[in-house]
């Protein structure tokens, strides 16, 4: 979530342009901050905070529009398999499950799910880059051909088995074992961050200063390589609802008597000729996230790094 | 060179060595493979007992291991619990979804470079702008919705094109049931059956590989060299083909060699939507029953084979590029 604050917080004092302060003087300069920056070209992204409004809306909707919606997932109504209307916007199921009730259901665990994956892998990963990165040496060599083994190894087969232990004690289980496996690429990314940042002057002036290794690396570097871990966070995002949706899909990720967006999609499949509002709108749903997530993220990467945009022909 | 090849094969086979000790006892720990036979009380216990020393569960889980491993480095990859050859088996199911991502890849790649390339050329155009969205669109849609979709409303459309009760592109198994005579209708045959999931897999793989094609595509039309080339007032199409694209593809073979794992992982995906007897069956399959020797299997060959596709990328890599030293 933190990803998304900036394009609400603060928005309209920062429009380009429109500074707030009037100048004491005519040639006032007054410093713009990094995150300032990163803001102002993050806004000019019109696609990418579009995405993380309609993001911002659909999460909101998943984790807590089950609470105020008239009927609850599990709650059989009189109508058998009628399409969508007003009573039911997404329609009802065979048993008169109230569709609309079942995805928002399925949606709040694919994105806790998600967003919890997000969350710890982010964490692990950027802990271990840059311990690796930082250190170097034996450190660096244990902790990478750790993530080699973990990236060489069809990962399918960790995920399965994990998921399969751990889908039956609930979904912060199953978050834990998605986030054991796709904290690889944010390990590899800081690492190779602190690699680099780890020779600037303003680390070896900090060193001079006494400054200790964890000071170094938590005030110093961390900050410098937030641009690429909040980007690979964002992504994450939606690489983990597509993997958990898959998996659920399988019949490995979430058990009944839960639900979630693959798992509903995987029981409807049969009926979808017939019925295709019970086929079309859990998948819609998996679209609509990951797609915002991915041009947001998109965007945000623009934001941080503008030296990587391609040069206009 | 060769150097290069020997290091890497080494710590592969260390890697999959660890792997493989980290998936053993994942399983070993993970469930009871006769929890099924457990669960009917007719069941004599000495049928369990038998059982259960049959697949050596009496024995410490270390011990199993080195069972395992010792058959596995003479050749041999043991039953399953069900007694069955589980070499057999897994070739089997291997073949059949590595000829769908192999067709998936293919059609990707050719996709790929091909509209990666029409967007560089034609970038902030609105056909690059569609390309654009459209990759999104893929990048963000999970694989077996789009199998499902293509199954459940394209076979039928398509196959009405041509009439009432033609056939030509299938929703279910590999193949069918009683082959046609014939080389061609045998190859119709598996043709019809293989479209539709490989085509699922072809455009969820392609979202990706187009927009890195464009991206290099563009720092390749933005270099000096091309700018010579036209300066020297070489034809465009000569210097698009000659001189930009062929140095462009480069870097997409690496990306696609570190994507075929992922690639067949979308195949085992796919071909659960089409009922194939895959990889993905025989994964879901031994999961459920905690089938070691199985697993395992499973685990060396997909990894030899996505292993070997690095490799392969990277001495091509070293042989496209000269200036690069593997």
């Amino acid at each position: 979530m933190s990803v998304t604050d900036p394009s609400t917080e603060g928005a309209p004092s920062l429009r380009p342009g429109g500074g707030t302060a009037a100048p004491e003087r005519e040639f006032t300069v007054t410093a713009r901050s990094q995150g300032r920056m990163v803001l102002r070209r993050f806004l000019q992204h019109r696609l990418a905070v579009a995405s993380g409004i309609i993001l911002i809306l659909v999460v909101l909707l998943a984790l807590l529009g089950g609470r105020f919606w008239k009927y609850s997932h599990e709650e059989l109504t009189d109508e058998l398999s009628s399409p969508p209307s007003l009573e039911h916007p997404m329609g009802t199921d065979g048993p008169g499950h109230d569709n609309f009730a079942q995805v928002l259901r399925g949606a709040q665990k694919s994105v806790q799910i998600a967003l919890t994956v997000a969350l710890v892998s982010t964490t692990i990963g950027t802990l271990i880059g840059a311990l690796a990165g930082y250190y170097r040496g034996i450190t660096d060599t244990l902790l990478m051909r750790f993530t080699d083994l973990l990236l060489v190894i069809p990962a399918l087969v960790f995920f399965a088995l994990l998921a399969n232990r751990f889908a039956g004690s609930g979904w912060l289980a199953l978050s834990f074992s998605l986030a054991a496996i796709l904290w690889t690429t944010i390990a590899r990314v800081v690492r190779g961050v602190f690699l680099s940042l780890r020779e600037k002057e303003y680390v070896e002036a900090a060193r001079a200063l006494g400054a200790s290794d964890r000071r170094i690396m938590f005030r110093h570097l961390l900050p410098n390589a937030a641009g690429p871990i909040i980007v690979n966070a964002t992504i994450t995002v939606a690489v983990a609802i597509l993997v958990e949706t898959s998996l659920s899909f399988i019949g490995l990720g979430v058990q009944i008597p839960d639900t979630s967006l693959g798992r509903l999609i995987s029981v409807n499949q049969q009926a979808a000729t017939t019925r295709p509002w019970l086929f079309y709108f859990p998948g819609l749903f998996i679209i609509i996230i990951a797609l915002t997530v991915n041009f947001l993220g998109d965007g945000l990467r623009d934001a941080f790094d503008p030296t990587q945009r391609r040069v206009r022909a | 060179m060769l150097g290069f090849v020997i290091r890497r094969l080494l710590t592969s086979v260390v890697v999959l060595f660890l792997a493989s000790i980290l998936v053993f006892t994942a399983v070993a720990l993970g469930g009871d493979p006769l929890a099924e036979l457990r669960s009917n009380p007719l069941t004599p216990p000495q049928v369990i007992e038998a059982k259960r020393r049959e697949l050596n569960l009496d024995k410490p889980v270390p011990v199993r291991y080195g069972i395992w491993l010792k058959g596995f480095l003479s050749g041999d990859m043991g039953k399953d619990n069900r007694n069955r050859d589980v070499q057999n088996r897994i070739s089997r199911a291997f073949f059949l979804t590595l000829r769908m991502s192999v067709i998936a890849a293919f059609v990707a790649v050719v996709l790929a470079i091909a509209v990666g390339v029409y967007s560089a050329v034609r970038q902030y155009s609105i056909s690059d702008y569609v390309f654009t969205f459209t990759g999104f669109l893929f990048l963000s849609m999970p694989v077996f919705w789009l199998a499902a979709l293509l199954k459940l409303y394209g076979a039928v459309r398509f196959n009405n094109l041509f009439g009432e009760d033609v056939t030509i592109v299938y929703t279910a198994g590999a193949q069918s049931p009683n082959l046609p005579e014939g080389f061609w209708a045998r190859m119709a045959d598996y043709a019809g059956h293989l479209a539709l999931p490989a085509l699922a897999l072809a455009l969820i793989s392609y979202a990706a590989w187009s927009r890195y094609q464009r991206a290099t595509m563009l720092d390749v039309l933005n270099s000096d060299y091309v700018r010579l080339a036209r300066a020297k007032g070489l034809k465009s199409s000569r210097v698009l083909v000659r001189h930009a694209l062929r140095n462009a593809l480069i870097p997409l073979t690496t990306v696609v060699a570190i994507d075929i794992g992922a690639v067949f992982a979308g195949a085992v995906i796919t071909e659960t939507v089409f009922a194939w007897q895959g990889m993905g069956r025989l994964l879901i399959q031994s999961i459920r029953t905690y089938d070691a020797n199985t697993l395992l299997a499973w685990m060396m060959v997909v990894g030899v084979f996505v292993i070997l596709f690095n490799l392969v990328a990277d001495i091509l890599y070293g042989v496209l590029d000269p200036r690069i030293r593997v």
